[in-house]
């Protein structure tokens, strides 16, 4: 007994160490990007372009990376929200069987392990089928395919945990699959909803391997959809490799921008959720 | 009346339209890159592509082995850092934490998940490429700190979050009865988890570390800022090596300029899929069973 005993303390011991040790690189992580981009950080780095010789350590900012990762990313959010919305209603069990819920449930899990450079490669293959190059538009496509899978997954986890009686209660009424799943499920559902639009939001800007050749790169705010686009993660790519400690400087300033933006992201959606939860009956 | 019932009918269809699509998408996404990969296959035998250690895109050879060699390896090394304390930590929340400290925690895990991997890849440029270098040194190896092990690192810490919030699921659906009756036999805690809730939940618990494994197999951004990006297979940790992902997102744009150089790098990308996607798929199965059952 007293050998268990012991036994445990060393276990529990290792156990916190490790806790610790997991928190500790979170808490590094954030710190060092903070105090790194604090130093490097300008109001010229949000607002303004790249000008001539930036890539030198001349003047100008990020402002063609912010606004490409919102337009590329609230492109992509808005075609994987018209699609995983219909998904994630179809996969109650009104719509479709069980066992084919469950198969396309499948699907969409292996779909989201599924790398992001793949997603990239195969957005590449799409553009070259259509003849169109490293464009807004490129990008938008392979990073709403990347965003599709989680966006409709959390939703069908909320969607699935509206309760039946609810839903029958509705249908007790008279009224179609359709009524229903607006007038009650949906808005049981919205917080969920709107909790999973913005996940998806906050992976798909900060994912870097699907745009890297679908988007491309370019110093100017794109003008239409067959421009090419800037991106902050690309944004941290590109400055860091460049040999210029001045440049490299501004790849943690660009770093913090992303940082906070996928943190303002995560936190808004926690509001939103608990804001919306008012009208929920449980 | 009709009208509402014609109205879910046409709504009815493009959603079951919509789930068919879902269900294609991944038969889509892999029948897009073997069209694309063809011509080098046609070639080359695949067999040959995944065993040459010869990688002269203009003189037409496009041996995988050292990028396989690289993947496997730095994989391999981040589990063998990551799945000991991830388990550790992921039994302590589930099975010793308070509820507050349980639930503060998932929101830390949940935000570490949601850190861009490219900002992984700058804390590895700025704080553990320094690092390994100096043990490299210390150890009389020559290197610059790009290396296999600093690759290793940086997976381990981003594969953290999904092995520790997949475990301490598998955990806690555990059914509480199961502990009781091993603790009414006045054995400790940690005896309990060790003989009834891990045996219990073995299945899932491996589920978690092939999702961890799958996630660092096909992580691109950070990896390939921190391992140095060389073509050959590394000798010991302090050599650079060159995973799949990162040959197929550094090379897009001479890949055009080559003959069946894009034809090369989708392949590459095929097989990451093919990979990331069996593990996935058997790890999920797995999944979906343990939920069933209790």
């Amino acid at each position: 007994m007293r050998r268990q005993i012991i036994e445990e303390k060393i276990f529990k011991a290792l156990m916190i160490a490790s806790l610790a040790t997991v928190f500790l690189a979170l808490l590094a992580i954030i710190a060092i990007i903070v105090a790194r981009g604090a130093k490097a950080m300008s109001i010229d780095m949000i607002i303004k372009t790249p000008e001539g010789g930036y890539y030198l350590g001349k003047g100008g900012g990020v402002a063609n990376a912010i606004v490409g990762s919102l337009m590329l990313t609230g492109g992509a959010s808005i075609i994987s929200l018209a699609l995983a919305l219909p998904i994630a209603f179809a996969l109650q069990r009104e719509y479709i069987p069980r066992r084919i819920a469950r198969v396309t449930r499948l699907a969409l899990d292996v779909l989201w392990g599924t790398p992001s450079i793949v997603y990239g490669a195969f957005g590449f293959v799409i553009m070259v089928y259509l003849g169109i190059g490293a464009s807004l538009l490129g990008g938008i496509i392979a990073l709403s395919l990347l965003m599709l899978p989680i966006m409709t997954r959390a939703m069908e986890e909320i969607i699935r945990m509206v309760p039946m009686q609810l839903k029958e209660i509705s249908y007790s009424l008279g009224t179609t699959r359709l009524e229903t799943t607006f007038s009650v499920v949906l808005r049981q559902a919205l917080p969920g909803v709107c909790t999973a639009a913005m996940l998806a939001f906050g992976r798909g800007i900060g994912d870097a391997a699907s745009i890297l050749f679908t988007a491309g790169y370019t110093d100017y705010i794109p003008h239409s959809l067959l421009d090419p686009a800037a991106s902050l993660p690309l944004a941290v790519f590109f400055q860091i490799a460049t040999p210029l400690p001045a440049v490299q400087d501004r790849a943690y300033a660009s770093a913090l921008i992303l940082l906070l933006v996928v943190l303002l992201v995560n936190l808004v959606a926690r509001l939103l959720s608990a804001r919306f939860s008012r009208n929920i009956i449980k | 009346m009709k009208r509402r019932i014609a109205k879910d009918t046409l709504t009815g269809w493009s959603m079951k339209a919509a789930v068919l699509f879902a269900n294609l998408l991944v038969f889509l996404v892999a029948l897009g890159l073997l069209y694309k990969a063809r011509p080098i296959l046609a070639s080359k035998s695949l067999g040959h592509l995944l065993t040459s250690l010869s990688w002269h895109p203009l003189k037409g050879e496009f041996g995988f082995y050292p990028f396989i060699v690289g993947t496997v390896e730095a994989t391999l090394l981040s589990m063998v850092l990551a799945v000991p304390m991830c388990l550790l930590a992921a039994i302590y929340l589930a099975e010793y934490a308070p509820r507050r400290l349980r639930e503060s925690a998932h929101i830390v895990i949940d935000l570490m998940a949601g850190i861009p991997s490219v900002i992984y890849g700058l804390f590895g440029i700025i704080v553990v490429v320094p690092i390994v270098r100096e043990i490299g040194l210390a150890l009389g190896k020559q290197n610059t700190g790009y290396t296999l092990l600093s690759g290793g690192v940086i997976l381990a810490i981003m594969v953290a979050p999904v092995i520790i919030s997949v475990t301490m699921e598998v955990l806690r659906s555990v059914p509480a009865e199961a502990r009781e009756t091993a603790l009414a036999l006045g054995i400790t805690r940690w005896a309990a988890i060790k003989h009834v809730v891990l045996r219990h939940s073995m299945h899932g618990v491996l589920s978690a570390i092939v999702l961890g494994f799958a996630r660092a197999f096909g992580e691109t951004i950070a990896v390939m800022m921190v391992i140095g990006n060389v073509a050959r297979i590394p000798r010991s940790l302090f050599d650079p090596a060159y995973p799949l992902p990162a040959l197929i997102a550094n090379n897009y744009g001479e890949m055009m300029s080559v003959p069946l150089y894009d034809s090369a790098l989708m392949l590459a990308a095929l097989i990451l899929l093919l990979v990331v996607g069996g593990f996935h798929l058997v790890a999920h199965i797995i999944l979906y069973r343990i939920e069933k059952r209790w």
